[in-house]
Order: structure tokens, then C-alpha cells, then sequence
């Protein structure tokens, strides 16, 4: 063992994606024993900063050095054997099989010819003792609860008994007893020396567990402080860059009757939404919170009938309808912007053309049954200047716009089919912060024309920034709906584990 | 105990629904088998159940070739032409030395084994291609084992039509040859083929590999969830070429003995076989998602097949009336299939 004092360097590390550095010249530092904080916006490249290092990605220049020695590590598993473990974002895990098979996944102990069954079985038993969890190993992962698999990823991580280990946002889908819970493993993990990486957007987890945190911002590295030197609001302004109050533009519009009225919704296929109301005036800007898996999104996917409705009544205007597919919906006047714009929102090789008005599509019929050029090419380019959409052309590939300029030929889509509800999943993850404030401008606008907009987020700051009202959903249920002008993050994180 | 009590409570109707939609296939084959013992009572009867056996043999372990595969998320189109292949050429090198239309006139003749082990390596090396393309250039493997399909059935096609005599059925097999799959045990006066026996180690050894490896896990990770895999540390290109290269291998063996079994072999021996074999294992609840399926499963699918063509035969149906049944029972089995995955997202 070297007598470094960092166990970890990242030094100028960059990377490029076609059309995007997501990375450029960054470094971070980690010392032994202590926990690292990586904080940054989506998009920040916090997540490809660590790819880099566990060798998912190729870095396209800079050095790695693992305690005293420079390492490239060329795949998971070669990381995973010189001491670097990673708790992964999103869950990676294979459902299909048991709790141990996944921990044990890529390194099966193996007796003679066969993996050793009692022993993984063992072992893992063994693990989740050390650790405090009950969970049996012999369970299928399909039937754990999001907040278990999320316990058994990190014990998994955990169990490589590595040097580095990074975390990813493992409080996503955790509730409080639970984070402590977690808080208390990376103590320990803290006192045998392990450097911990540790990747969150919640900013008041930072007190309780970092020591120092590095900031990135658009790919670029911003600071690197000592947790007691910083406030949130400092580290939340190197963030973004730019003052908090110049992050949301002024809602003008006042909400005024009520639009759309949702009663008792309940969707087909559990687990999903149960018993969920509410209403949505005009005027409004209705945001929707709640963890990862609290089915925030299926309360918008119920609503515009890409999911089968159990029971529950929806009104538009006072008057029943059904929406019972979204073709249905986009007639009475509902729009949906998904939250995975890549695959559910655009259509990467074709043009900003083709992309801007293909759900109106029908409007553009002539007596002739064809479709009238000029008017298209009119709406298209009303689309592109309101909207400063940023494209070469109006020929130019989706793929090749920038996530924000995507996102607005996304939203300039659904207003041409003049929605009188708009349904937003997520509608600035992974944009940059001008190109957010611009959307956010186009909703406002939207309220100022009389229309109800309802806001599915993950970001706190966006929606106590830019809603009249929120509502917060818990575990597929309906946990309080709350006034913007009168709610703290506080208030709502307490809701969002009212029924875990 | 109790707890199992416990789980039973908790059974609902709803898991009662779920049990026979999940099962609805074999409900549907077991109606299907009722009205065919119905109409020709005389179906059920140990020479009919034997023939059912051997025939289903060869078919079981292409199918569980084309079945690992499928556990990997992929699929193989290229089995029933590889089959072809492999018949032809183990054909063509074990033809009776006194045989009049040898394709080889002078060739000596070749203990048993070697052109099986030829055969084995030349299926083993087309779909190591396939599996290398898949994993390495990322193509679906619909389009390259329909692409490969083509190309084997070019390569046989060419090889069987050769002098000195040209494209004819290559027959006159060696004695040894067809008594290696159409001979049999005399258990207690019952005739039991020895082509069950080969299907049952095969179905022993795959059984074991799809549960007791380490590739066993891997393939069912990789199947299940392959970017989990990859993180976890598993070598997934490494594992993608070992289950296309087993299931060539497989391809070979089931094609000499397919070869042995009819005692002849023609270019198009094996064609539609991996309809045949895929439709089993999806009857046979593998997932066409990858990750769910087990061996018993895709026996039990391959045997349910071969039952309903022999006894749709038995009862008279015509061969055409049978194809729309079987595609059909296709549809229904895939159906069902999608429809559970739909609900669980």
C-alpha cells in the first residue's frame, strides 16, 4: 500500500459523445475513509464520470489512479477486481432470478464443475446479516419491493469488499428508516477505509454523511470543498451557475375554473395508481412528486389512456369523458410529452419536419386527401421561432439537436394540436439550465392562454419554482396535495413515505 | 409449514386466473388430445406412444439448442438448415460400401464417431458465426440467422449437388449407421428405440448446464437483464459465442441422427425445423424476453407438438389442416406469452 493520501484520482478526464462533450478536463479526488459527494444538475455528467471509471465507458483522454497506480480499467469486471464497486442508478438487476444469483452474478463460487449453491446461498445470508437485512436470499427479485432490491443492489456492491465504492443515487427508492439504515453501513464501510463516492441529489443527505464535495456543471469540474465550508444554497449556485432566483421565470397567470377533474382513479394492472383525485384549474400548473416507483408517471399514463383504467372518473369541463386510448385523449384535447424522450418522444432519424407536426398530421389534408406543404412548412417554422429551437434546418436530423432543442420541438408538437390539458413527464431532465428556463416560459405561456398544465418532476426546486400547486404521490397513492406558496421541500419529502 | 399455509391463504382468485392463463396452452393441447382420444380411442397404445418418443427425440435436442439460445433473448432461424446440413454430410460420409451411388465411391469405411465429430464442427463453426455477428456487431438475431439460414442452405445445396452423381437423395446408409438411431432395447419384450436414450442424456446434460453452471447463470442473466450482467462482471460476448457454438453442436448431433433415423438425407431435410423447434420451446414457457424458461419445459413443448401431429395423423386430419392447427397454436402460445409481459409493465 502507498502512503498516498488519495485513494482515488480522476485527473482531467473528458469525453465526448457525438454532438456532445459530456465531459471536459475533470478531476476528483478521493482520500481514504471519507465519503466524496459528486453533485451536479442532470446532465452535469456525473453518472458518464463514472462510467469512465468502472470502464463502462472509454475515456477519451485523462488518468485514473488507484491508490499510487495509474489503472484503465477496460470492463465491469476488471474494475470489480481491483477494487471498485459501484451501485448503479438505475437498477441493474436481472429480475428473472433469486436475490443470490444476482449478488453472486459474475463471480459464482463454484464447487468442482457446479456453482456451489450453499455456499452463495450461505454467503449471502451471511452478508445480509452483517449489513441488517432481512430479506431471504432464495426470493425472486421480481416480488421484492423497489425499496429491498435497491437494499440488495447495495449489498451487493457492499459485498466485493472493494477500495472504492460508488453510489449512484442509492436513496432513490429508499424511505427514511431505510437511508439511516444505509447511512449507518457507509459509517462503517468508512471506518475500514473504504473511499465512498457518493452520487444524490438530496441535498440535506450531505450534512449527515459527506465530507467533501466535488461540483460539476455541463461537464465541467467547478469546485471541490470540505462539507463544513459550504452551505446547500452555495453548492446549489455552483450547480447551476447562475443566482437561484434568475432559475424560474415569474408565473403571471392565475388559476381559475376548474378544467379537468380526476375521481378515484385506479388503473388495471397493479401494482399502479389506486384511488387517486384531484382537479386541475385553468391556468394551472398542477406539479406531481414523489419517489422513484411512487407511479407518478402512471397517474399521467391513466389519465391519457395509455394505461387500461380500472375504475375512477375522469371530467373535462364538467363532463365525463373516457379516454380510454390516446387517440382518444389527443381528441378531447389532452397532449403527453413522455419521460423518456429518446425513446418514447422523438423520432431520431427523421427530420425537425417530420418530428414537428406528426401528431397533427391530419390537420394538413386537403379536398385531395394529400397533404398541403405550405402549411405545414408554416406551422413548422412557427414552431422553430417561438420556440428558438436551434436547428440548421428544418431537413436536419432529430438526432443531431442538442436534448434541449429536442425537447422544445417536442413541446412545440403537442401545442400545435392545441391540448387544452398538457401532461408533462419529467419535461426538463437532461437539458441544460437555458434551455429549461426557456421551457418553462413556454408553460407559463401556456397558463397565460387559459390552459391547465400538469408537471410530473423528480427536481424539488422545479417544482416549488414553477407550479401553483403539488401533488405529492406515494407508493401509487394519493399522499396530499399541497400549496406551492405555503410548501417546503420538507413538507413534501414527508409526504412522499406516507404510505411506504 | 405454517408459512406455507400462509401463502396458500393468500392465493386469490385473481392467482387462480393467473395460474390457468399462464398455463392455457396445455389446457388448450389437452383439449385438443381429449378429442383426439375421443374420436380414435385406439390412440392410446404403447407402439403409438414409442413412435411419439422417437420421433420427438431428434426434435428435443434441437430444441434445446435453439432453447438456450432463446434464454439469451436471441433466436435462431438457421436450425433447421444447419440440421439439413449436418444430415448430408454425416449421410455422405457413412454411405453402405456396397451402396451403388456412393457420393464418395473410394472412401473407406469411417468408424462411427468421426463424421459425427465432422459434423458437430462444421454446425459448431456456422453458428459460433452467428453468435460472433450477435455479440460483436450487435445485429438482431432474427436478421443474422435468417441471413445465415440462406447461406447454409447455399452450402448444402452445393455440396449435395456434386459429381460424380449429381443432386440425388443421399441413401444407402451403413448398417451400423442406421441401426445407431433406428435400433432399439428389448426391455421385457417392449421395443424401446435407442434414440430416447440419446435424448435423454442430451436433455440430462443440458439440464445441468442451464442449472448448475456458472454459464448456466450467466446465460440466464444475460437473457434476463444483459446490461446488468455486463456490469456484474459477467463476459457477455464470451458467453453469447458458447451458448450459439452449444446449440451447433447440438444442431449437428440431431442432424446425423435425423439423417440415420429417415436413412436418407436431401437438401431439404430439416426444413421448417426451427419453426417446429422455437414454437416448442415458446409452447414449453421459455420467454421470447429471455431469462425465463426451464428444460422440462421445452421437452414437455417438443413432446406436446409431436403428440398433436401424430394424433391429428392418427384421426385422418390432413397434413394442410395441420399446418393452420400448428400455426395457430403458435400464435395462441406467444400470444399469452406477450400478454403477461404487457401486464407486468
Amino acid at each position: 500500500m502507498s502512503n498516498n493520501e488519495y485513494l482515488l484520482e480522476m485527473k482531467g478526464i473528458s469525453k465526448s459523445f457525438p454532438g456532445v462533450k459530456a465531459l471536459d478536463q475533470v478531476h476528483i479526488k478521493v482520500k481514504k475513509g471519507t465519503v466524496h459527494a459528486l453533485m451536479g444538475e442532470n446532465g452535469a455528467g456525473k453518472s458518464t464520470l463514472m462510467k469512465c471509471l468502472f470502464g463502462i465507458y472509454k475515456r477519451d483522454e485523462g488518468d485514473i489512479i488507484l491508490d499510487g497506480k495509474p489503472i484503465t480499467f477496460t470492463s465491469a469486471s476488471d474494475a470489480l477486481e481491483n477494487g471498485v464497486s459501484m451501485v448503479h442508478q438505475e437498477l441493474n438487476q436481472v429480475l428473472t432470478t433469486r436475490v443470490m444469483d444476482n449478488i453472486w452474478l459474475g463471480r459464482f463460487p463454484k464447487k468442482g464443475l457446479f456453482v456451489d449453491e450453499e455456499k452463495i446461498y450461505n454467503d449471502t445470508l451471511e452478508i445480509f446479516k452483517s449489513l441488517d437485512i432481512k430479506i431471504d436470499p432464495r426470493e425472486d427479485l421480481d416480488t421484492l419491493q423497489v425499496s429491498e432490491k435497491q437494499m440488495v443492489e447495495i449489498a451487493k456492491a457492499v459485498s466485493y469488499d472493494s477500495k472504492i465504492l460508488v453510489m449512484d443515487e442509492p436513496t432513490s427508492s429508499l424511505t427514511e428508516k431505510e437511508v439511516n439504515h444505509l447511512f449507518k453501513i457507509i459509517r462503517n464501510l468508512k471506518e475500514k477505509g473504504v473511499g465512498i463516492l457518493y452520487i444524490s441529489h438530496k441535498m440535506e443527505e450531505l450534512d449527515q454523511i459527506a465530507d467533501e464535495v466535488t461540483i460539476l456543471r455541463d461537464g465541467q469540474y467547478i469546485a471541490t470543498r470540505d462539507i463544513d465550508n459550504i452551505t446547500v444554497d452555495e453548492i446549489i449556485n455552483l450547480m447551476v451557475g447562475r443566482d437561484l432566483t434568475n432559475r424560474f421565470p415569474e408565473k403571471t397567470s392565475v388559476p381559475g375554473e376548474t378544467i379537468l377533474k380526476v375521481e378515484n382513479l385506479t388503473a388495471a394492472t397493479q401494482p399502479s395508481i389506486n384511488d387517486v383525485s384531484f382537479d386541475l384549474r385553468k391556468g394551472e400548473i398542477l406539479g406531481i412528486a414523489g419517489l422513484v416507483g411512487s407511479k407518478r408517471t402512471d397517474v399521467l399514463e391513466t389519465i391519457f389512456g395509455a394505461r387500461q383504467r380500472k375504475s375512477g372518473k375522469i371530467y373535462l369541463h364538467g363532463e365525463e369523458i373516457n379516454n380510454d386510448n390516446p387517440h382518444e385523449a389527443n381528441t378531447n384535447g389532452f397532449a403527453m410529452i413522455t419521460e423518456e424522450r429518446r425513446e418514447t418522444g422523438i423520432f431520431s432519424d427523421l427530420g425537425v419536419d417530420f418530428n414537428t407536426v406528426i401528431a397533427n398530421i391530419f390537420t394538413y389534408r386537403n379536398k385531395n386527401r394529400l397533404l398541403n406543404q405550405p402549411a405545414m412548412k408554416k406551422d413548422i417554422q412557427w414552431v422553430i421561432d417561438s420556440m428558438s429551437v436551434k436547428t440548421p434546418s428544418l431537413k436536419t436530423k432529430m438526432e443531431s439537436l442538442s436534448g434541449g432543442n429536442q425537447q422544445k420541438i417536442i413541446v412545440g408538437r403537442w401545442l400545435l394540436t392545441q391540448p387544452e390539458v398538457l401532461l408533462m413527464d419529467e419535461p426538463t431532465r437532461g437539458i441544460d439550465v437555458g434551455a429549461k428556463y426557456e421551457i418553462y416560459q413556454l408553460m407559463i405561456e401556456l397558463t397565460n392562454q387559459g390552459k391547465g398544465v400538469i408537471m410530473v418532476s423528480s427536481e424539488m426546486p422545479e417544482l416549488i419554482g414553477i407550479t401553483d400547486r403539488i401533488m405529492v404521490m406515494s407508493n401509487g397513492k394519493l399522499a396530499g396535495i399541497l400549496d406551492t406558496k405555503t410548501a417546503t421541500q420538507e413538507d413534501i419529502l414527508r409526504l412522499t413515505n406516507k404510505h411506504l | 409449514m405454517s408459512e406455507l399455509r400462509e401463502k396458500f391463504k393468500n392465493y386469490s382468485s385473481e392467482d387462480y386466473k393467473h395460474f390457468v392463463l399462464s398455463n392455457a396452452i396445455f389446457f388448450v393441447l389437452l383439449g385438443l388430445l381429449v378429442v383426439i382420444v375421443v374420436l380414435e380411442p385406439s390412440f392410446i397404445s404403447f407402439r403409438n406412444f414409442r413412435n411419439i418418443l422417437s420421433q420427438s427425440s431428434t426434435r428435443i435436442i434441437m430444441a434445446l439448442g435453439v432453447g438456450s439460445i432463446i434464454v439469451t433473448k436471441g433466436t435462431d432461424l438457421s436450425l433447421g438448415r444447419q440440421v439439413g446440413l449436418a444430415a448430408v454430410i454425416s449421410a455422405s460420409l457413412l454411405q453402405a460400401p456396397g451402396y451403388a451411388y456412393r457420393m464418395y465411391p473410394d472412401l473407406a469405411q469411417l468408424p462411427l464417431w468421426l463424421p459425427i465429430v465432422i459434423v458437430m464442427l462444421v454446425t459448431g463453426a456456422f453458428s459460433l458465426m452467428n453468435g460472433f455477428v450477435i455479440a460483436k456487431f450487435k445485429v438482431d438475431p432474427f436478421i443474422q440467422t435468417l441471413g445465415m439460414m440462406i447461406i447454409v442452405y447455399g452450402v448444402n445445396s452445393l455440396y449435395y449437388d456434386r459429381p460424380p452423381y449429381g443432386a440425388q437423395p443421399i441413401g444407402g446408409l451403413d448398417e451400423r449407421f442406421a441401426n445407431f438411431a433406428q435400433g432399439f432395447f428389448n426391455i421385457g419384450g417392449f421395443k424401446v428405440p435407442y434414440l430416447i436414450l440419446y435424448a435423454s442424456i442430451i436433455t440430462v446434460l443440458i439440464y445441468i448446464v442451464w442449472n448448475k453452471t456458472v454459464f448456466g447463470k450467466n446465460i440466464f442473466a444475460i437473457g434476463g437483464n444483459s446490461e446488468a450482467a455486463f456490469v456484474s462482471g459477467v463476459n457477455v460476448t464470451k458467453n453469447l459465442l458458447m451458448v450459439y457454438t452449444m446449440a451447433g453442436f447440438l444442431y449437428g448431433i440431431g442432424g446425423s441422427l435425423e439423417a440415420a433415423r429417415i436413412g436418407t438425407a436431401t437438401n431439404n431435410t430439416g426444413l421448417m425445423y426451427e419453426l417446429d423447434a422455437i414454437a416448442a420451446c415458446i409452447v414449453g414457457g421459455l420467454s421470447f424476453d429471455g431469462g425465463i424458461g426451464t428444460v422440462p419445459g421445452v421437452v414437455a413443448g417438443v413432446l406436446i407438438f409431436q403428440v398433436i401431429a401424430y394424433g391429428l395423423s392418427f384421426v385422418g386430419v390432413s397434413p394442410y389442416m395441420q399446418y393452420i392447427i400448428k400455426g395457430l397454436i403458435i400464435i395462441i402460445a406467444v400470444a399469452i406469452d406477450s400478454r403477461e409481459h404487457a401486464k407486468q409493465n
